[in-house]
């Protein structure tokens, strides 16, 4: 009892100056803690600040394509009306561009005026007259694009001052492409090839689509996959697997696996899907099967969290009134459990979209200049494309990597947003 | 929900299944080299332009990783077409030959251009074989013994090279760029030292084909363009990559001079530039009239409008073969005329 006395409370002195010093080192030591975590916070925003600021400065040179409208003579000796597709557009897009210059008759002169369009305005003519043949005869006016070094010239790209010899377009050139331009022949719309054409050698040309359709079919196998086989592995370990040691190796061996480098997926595909069963290289259907693999671990995990939320109560009840257990799974637990589980679909299916490595093994990192019409034809990914195009040796190619970085992120971005607006709709809370 | 995930599973099942017995190939398949890479993607991207077939498949493989997928037999299964940036091996050769691709025709379709390469600046650097091998080898000849490479500097090397530190960017070793520059700089340069000329054959192709590994060289990967960001970073390193690159960033780049010899057109068809190679597709003749296309695209990658002189490939860098040795090389390939084993 005296001991309990003498315990008894002392009275705090805040003015003694020790404690006084203590307390202020505590509450320097919150403060820094604090700044460290802002300090942090703004180290991360500011690099993906320059992230997005370089991706953006570079690539919205790409976002828009210098386009010159040309008046295109048809005449029927270079095209015949039984196969509009033989004629020699060529010739009609070089008499097109020549028509502007009638002072020009050197023959090297004349040869890099035809050199302004693109390559592809022949093609993009030659479509247009196809799908119409009535045109033959008449003059089309059309808009075509411009070829890549007069592209880079419009949009201020190339430096004029540079000595002649230094540059892709000499003083001669850029007085022609200047004639074009006060004529008001020049404009620069918004680059809807960008998404809309194919690959192509020609940056001019080169377009998204073929990585964006390849990407979707890719996604869609790997969806058909794992969505399913996902599932069913979550449920089973959850509501049915008896707990011993081979379900605990199972599920340790589940978690390393959503840590295994994607590339290592990569090479299994090249050896089993490729080497095994014999299916098509650079097909989306391997790329979709390799991406499942790597998205399989993902959505079991998250499946599992998500039924295990689903409280017991739900199921005792359910049992109670005599349900049998896979009634209890798919009338009750699954239904409450979907917004997490889809959440988790999303999330590793947005990682699939950006992984490249499995990819480049498999081939999808070919030059194909066609979209593809489906799952066994032969096509590039997204992320896939971007790598090719970095590694091209054109200017263009330059802003276009970094429009095509651009297009992936909203992508990705968009992915993301649905996985947030899937939750925070349809989640409940016990 | 039971029905659903029944019904999808079933579904993607059978899509492998379908698969597994893949429907007959209509696309042309081609592998290889990264440097013939732009020219077949060129003839690949007119040829679906003007026949209407279906556009091609050209991967960039490495010419190593192309003869090895190219070699794997005859059939649906592999490739039809293989570039290649030097000709194919006696080993590949027979490689090939054990998987039942005995008949290929080589086609020789131009000529490349290595260049060395710096950022636009006040030093016009010329530089010689033998100082080339004196700054990258990884042991070089000094007062008649093979000592480890002692020069950081170029002015070490001669006196009237700048005091620069030595810092060069190369490609990797699977690289084709990187086995041509060995053959033609480094062994060329090596073999102008007696002191190697007096080594045994195994030890003299140690010393001339080793790069060194303390620095001055620095593996850059395949990316070329990466090797043109670093140089225009670092104003005082050298960079060796094809000479397409060059040619597509004349504004910011510079040759280096070598035996006095800059690169350009007429310098790499000529031979007087030193450092050129010879670029290669090969064909196998047991898919053509197979995959369909086949024939067409062989015409097309051999016709004037591509590999002539003013071609759509010269427009690409490479350096067209002379009138004579070109009509030989298009009769060979348009018949299909299969190659003799290499000699070594």
């Amino acid at each position: 009892m005296t001991d309990l006395a003498s315990s008894a409370p002392q009275r705090i002195d805040w003015s003694d100056a020790e404690l006084r010093k203590r307390l202020a080192r505590r509450h320097s030591g919150d403060k820094w803690l604090k700044f460290a975590g802002i300090a942090a916070l703004a180290i991360s925003f500011s690099m993906l600040g320059i992230l997005v600021l370089s991706l953006v400065s570079n690539g919205f040179a790409a976002f828009t394509q210098t386009h010159l409208k040309l008046e295109f003579e048809i005449s029927a000796d270079r095209v015949s009306a039984e196969d509009p597709a033989a004629g020699n557009y060529r010739a009609i897009v070089r008499d097109a561009m020549l028509g502007l210059f009638p002072e020009v008759t050197s023959r090297a002169d004349q040869r890099e005026i035809a050199n302004i369009p693109s390559n592809g305005a022949q093609y993009i003519l030659r479509d247009r007259v196809v799908a119409d043949p009535a045109l033959i005869g008449t003059r089309v006016t059309l808009s075509v694009p411009v070829s890549d070094p007069y592209d880079q010239l419009a949009k201020g790209l190339v430096d004029r001052k540079t000595p002649e010899a230094n540059r892709r377009v000499n003083d001669q050139e850029i007085a022609w492409f200047d004639r074009l331009e006060e004529k008001g022949l020049v404009s620069k719309p918004l680059n809807t090839g960008l998404i809309t054409n194919a690959d192509s050698r020609f940056p001019e040309l080169a377009g998204l689509r073929g990585a964006i359709l390849g990407s979707f079919y890719a996604l869609l196998v790997c969806f058909l996959i794992s969505f399913p086989v996902g599932i069913a592995a979550a449920i089973y370990l959850e509501e049915f697997a008896p707990k011993n040691k081979l379900t605990d190796t199972v599920e340790i061996n589940i978690n390393n696996l959503a840590a295994v480098p994607s590339v290592v997926f990569g090479l299994l595909a090249l050896a089993v899907f490729i080497g095994w069963f014999g299916l098509p290289r650079s097909a989306p259907l391997v790329g979709g099967m390799t991406l499942a693999l790597m998205t399989l671990p993902t959505i079991i995990i998250a499946t599992r969290a998500a039924v295990k939320a689903v409280p017991p109560s739900i199921r005792e009840a359910a049992l109670g009134i005599g349900a049998s257990k896979h009634q209890v799974v798919f009338g009750h637990v699954l239904p409450l459990a979907m917004p997490g589980i889809l959440t988790g679909t999303i999330i590793g299916l947005a990682q699939a979209l950006g992984e490249t490595a499995p990819l480049l093994l498999i081939g999808m990192n070919a030059f194909i200049t066609q979209a593809p019409g489906g799952i066994l034809d032969s096509s590039t990914a997204l992320p896939t494309q971007i790598f090719i195009w970095a590694d091209s040796p054109e200017r263009g190619f330059v802003s276009r990597t970094s429009a095509a970085i651009c297009v992936l992120l909203v992508f990705l971005i968009l992915m993301n947003a649905l996985a947030v607006v899937l939750r925070k709709r349809f989640e409940r809370r016990w | 929900m039971t029905k659903l995930t029944i019904g999808v599973a079933a579904t993607a099942i059978a899509t492998v299944a379908m698969a597994g017995s893949a429907a007959a190939r209509d696309q042309i398949q081609i592998v290889g080299s990264s440097t013939v890479f732009p020219y077949t993607q060129a003839v690949a991207e007119e040829f679906a332009n003007k026949t209407g077939n279906k556009a091609p498949v050209v991967e960039s493989t490495g010419t190593g990783g192309g003869m090895k997928l190219f070699c794997q037999g005859v059939g649906e299964a592999h490739p039809d077409v293989t570039g290649a940036s030097r000709a194919m091996k006696a080993s590949e050769f027979k490689l090939c030959a054990e998987n039942g691709v005995d008949s290929v025709t080589e086609v020789l379709l131009g000529y490349d251009g290595l260049s060395i390469a710096h950022a636009q600046s006040e030093n016009h650097l010329d530089l010689t074989k033998a100082q080339l091998f004196l700054a990258l080898a990884a042991e070089v000849p000094q007062d008649g013994k093979i000592v480890p490479n002692p020069y950081t500097k170029w002015s070490e090397i001669d006196p009237s090279l700048p005091d620069l530190k030595i810092s060069v960017f190369g490609p990797p070793p699977t690289s084709g760029t990187r086995d041509a520059f060995v053959e033609l700089v480094m062994e060329e340069g090596c073999e102008t030292f007696e002191a190697v000329e007096a080594l045994d054959k195994d030890a003299k192709k140690q010393v001339c084909q080793r790069m060194r590994q303390d620095g001055p060289f620095i593996e850059a990967g395949e990316n070329d363009n990466l090797i043109v960001q670093r140089l225009q970073a670092d104003p005082t390193a050298l960079g060796i990559f094809g000479y397409s690159f060059l040619f597509e960033n004349q504004d910011t780049l510079e040759a280096v001079a070598i035996e006095g010899v800059l690169p350009n057109e007429d310098t790499i068809a000529s031979g007087e530039y030193g450092v050129s190679r010879p670029l290669f597709f090969y064909v196998k003749n047991a898919h053509r009239g197979v995959i369909p296309g086949l024939d067409e695209f062989i015409v097309e990658y051999i016709s004037e409008s591509s590999m002539g002189p003013g071609g759509y490939l010269s427009e690409r860098g490479l350096i067209p073969l002379g009138d004579e040795r070109r009509k030989e090389v298009q009769a060979a390939a348009s018949k299909g005329k299969p190659m003799d084993a290499p000699g070594s």
